[in-house]
């Protein structure tokens, strides 16, 4: 009896602590061992990310890796075989939740005959918005999605790239603070594609958390805060666009001279990564790990007396990562298999 | 409220099909036919009365014949607003699902089973006012071409819309789990069993046959569709037409209970259940 009332009042007191949380602490999304299995087909392993409020976060991965899976037991279509899932701390299926989430579909058909303020009317009415919620709004996303004045016409007559935008004006329409998008752009023509990145960093700068699944890496780098890279359904890697890119940042020098001196000089900096003679100069790769030894080492240089003609930094692109990231789980998973 | 959307999306859609504009149409074109056949009956009796004696029918009252005529009228009506709920909604959610419109709409803030609930009633209620324009016009037209009136007719139309209602339940349970092309086949399979299993027990009551009989029971326990158009067919007709026609391919000589007619209620309830669940654990 006396431990129940124990735990009882630890339980109050975490409900206290989680209540005093301000809402910006809570986690936009938050999965934690997220896993769907189809028989014997393990379509996303061990799925762990965080999502904070007011990023872009870019979910990544090769196709069939369990992004779109994923994304569907967050947006309630698929059932997790086990872990657990939040969504603006709620847990997964929570109403007050969903009414604050949009969602764009990467295979989806809407009701065609509709118009296009119809088909927005129709998703509002979904939503619970009201009567004036609706008609306010559904002008102002159709304005943002660059459909201002087709409203009319039926979505049936719209091209697939006008599609896309209708869909995408529905996952606007509740004013969602977190909009997932799978696949935003794979309809859409170059000039489509630079309006969503538009919309999305517009979404970002008016402080909504947006969750992109995209194969297009291009895409990801240019809108992205923070990326996951998603493999054979779990994450192979995580965290700041900028750090995964800087992680192994290499940098060329190209000096006039070369000798014993000048490599333990740059060794002591970093690995050496490429050693090349071109004519009369020395190319040298080394492996840093931030900008500032990047200065010290051309202070190191010039100090010994080595003329220093050029300082070129290699980052990794993104779509180099990706691959590398891949490939290291790829190779991993063999050598566990064997 | 989400309940009542998704049903009046669920009725315009249907409304949009080119197949229920063919059973609407086909169904017009019944009604002008049986109209006419309805007043070369009355003709007969009225314009050839003397001519009578030697006829086959000769005496049969009139009523009888006209509650015959009926009887055939709301067969017809039955099995077109049979076959409209099965097309109609034989692939409510599985289409839904194959083409990817539910991908926007489960994720909104509602519950899976008021999509259910709001497709069934929409599917209903569009099967209903069928059914209440159809069976209406058929006895407008016993009535003013005929100047015959079925006894019973609400509460004929009532079981009319429980046949219907029943497949209904079982179509979108069908749909909840199947895809729609299996549905079809699935629900057919069931219906004509249902048909054929209602035959067998009137041709088994007919012999004493028990085991016919019983097959009939065990047909209408699966799908109790035949076995409320049975007790619909009865209660359409004047006692003095039962008694004279008997058993027949289109009506009963000993109708099914009222236990039978909560059971198909039951039936439909609990379809209706499962399919919320089902669908409830279903990936989409």
């Amino acid at each position: 009896m006396n431990l129940l009332a124990h735990d009882a009042s630890i339980l109050t007191h975490d409900n206290q602590i989680r209540s005093s949380i301000e809402p910006d602490q809570i986690l936009a999304v938050e999965t934690r061992s997220l896993r769907k299995v189809y028989g014997r087909f393990v379509s996303v392993a061990d799925l762990s990310i965080d999502v904070r409020h007011g990023e872009v976060f870019g979910f990544l991965g090769p196709n069939g890796a369990g992004k779109t899976t994923s994304i569907k037991m967050l947006m309630g279509l698929v059932r997790p075989t086990s872990g657990s899932a939040r969504l603006l701390g709620k847990p997964l299926g929570d109403r007050s939740a969903k009414r604050r989430i949009g969602f764009l579909p990467e295979l989806f058909r809407f009701h065609d005959w509709l118009s296009g303020v119809e088909f927005l009317d129709l998703h509002g009415k979904l939503y619970g918005m009201s009567t004036s919620e609706r008609r306010r709004r559904i002008p102002e996303v159709l304005e943002l999605v660059g459909l201002a004045g087709r409203g009319d016409q039926p979505l049936r007559s719209y091209s697939k790239g006008m599609q896309q935008r209708a869909g995408f004006a529905q996952a606007l329409l509740n004013d969602p603070q977190i909009v997932f998008l799978d696949e935003p752009t794979s309809a859409l023509d170059p000039v489509g594609r630079r309006d969503v990145r538009d919309i999305i960093r517009q979404l970002r700068n008016e402080g909504r958390t947006v969750f992109l699944n995209s194969h297009l890496l291009s895409e990801v780098e240019s809108v992205c805060d923070r990326v996951a890279i998603i493999n054979h359904g779990q994450v192979a890697a995580v965290g700041p666009m900028h750090e995964l890119l800087r992680r192994d940042l290499t940098v060329e020098f190209r000096l006039g001279s070369w000798s014993e001196a000048v490599k333990d000089t740059l060794l002591s900096f970093g690995s050496l990564e490429e050693l090349r003679h071109v004519a009369t100069t020395t190319i040298a790769g080394v492996n840093v790990s931030d900008d500032e030894t990047v200065g010290r080492i051309v202070d190191a240089l010039v100090a010994i007396g080595v003329p220093v003609y050029g300082v070129t930094p290699h980052s990794l692109t993104l779509e180099d990562l990706f691959f590398e990231v891949v490939s290291r789980q790829d190779r991993r998973d063999e050598r566990n298999a064997h | 409220m989400t309940t009542l959307l998704i049903a009046r999306l669920t009725f315009d859609e249907a409304l949009r099909r080119k197949l229920i504009w063919a059973v609407l149409f086909l169904s017009a074109v019944f009604l002008g036919l049986y109209a006419f056949g309805f007043q070369i009956l009355r003709d007969d009796i009225v314009r050839f009365d003397d001519q009578r004696a030697g006829r086959p029918n000769a005496d049969l009252p009139y009523e009888i014949q006209a509650s015959a005529m009926v009887l055939l009228g709301l067969y017809t009506v039955n099995f077109l607003a049979g076959i409209m709920t099965i097309f109609a909604s034989v692939g409510a959610i599985a289409s839904e699902i194959e083409a990817g419109t539910l991908h926007a709409i489960i994720p909104k803030p509602l519950s899976r089973w008021e999509i259910i609930a709001g497709k069934y009633l929409g599917f209903f209620a569009m099967i209903a006012v069928y059914l209440m324009l159809m069976v209406g016009g058929v006895a407008f037209i016993a009535r003013f071409i005929g100047k015959y009136t079925p006894p019973n007719l609400i509460q004929g139309l009532a079981l009319m819309i429980l046949v219907s209602a029943i497949l209904l339940s079982l179509t979108m349970l069908g749909s909840t789990i199947f895809s729609t092309m299996a549905n079809g086949v699935v629900v057919f399979m069931l219906y004509g069993m249902a048909v054929t299993g209602g035959l067998v027990e009137q041709i088994g009551t007919a012999l004493d046959n028990d085991t016919m009989v019983r097959i009939g029971v065990v047909s209408s326990v699966l799908l109790p569709s035949d076995a409320m158009w049975k007790l619909a067919s009865y209660v359409v007709q004047p006692t003095v037409a039962v008694n004279t026609i008997g058993p027949n391919p289109l009506g009963t000589a000993a109708p099914p209970s009222d236990f039978a007619v909560r059971y198909a209620l039951f039936y439909c309830a609990t379809l209706v259940l499962t399919s919320m669940l089902v669908f409830r654990r279903r990936d989409i």
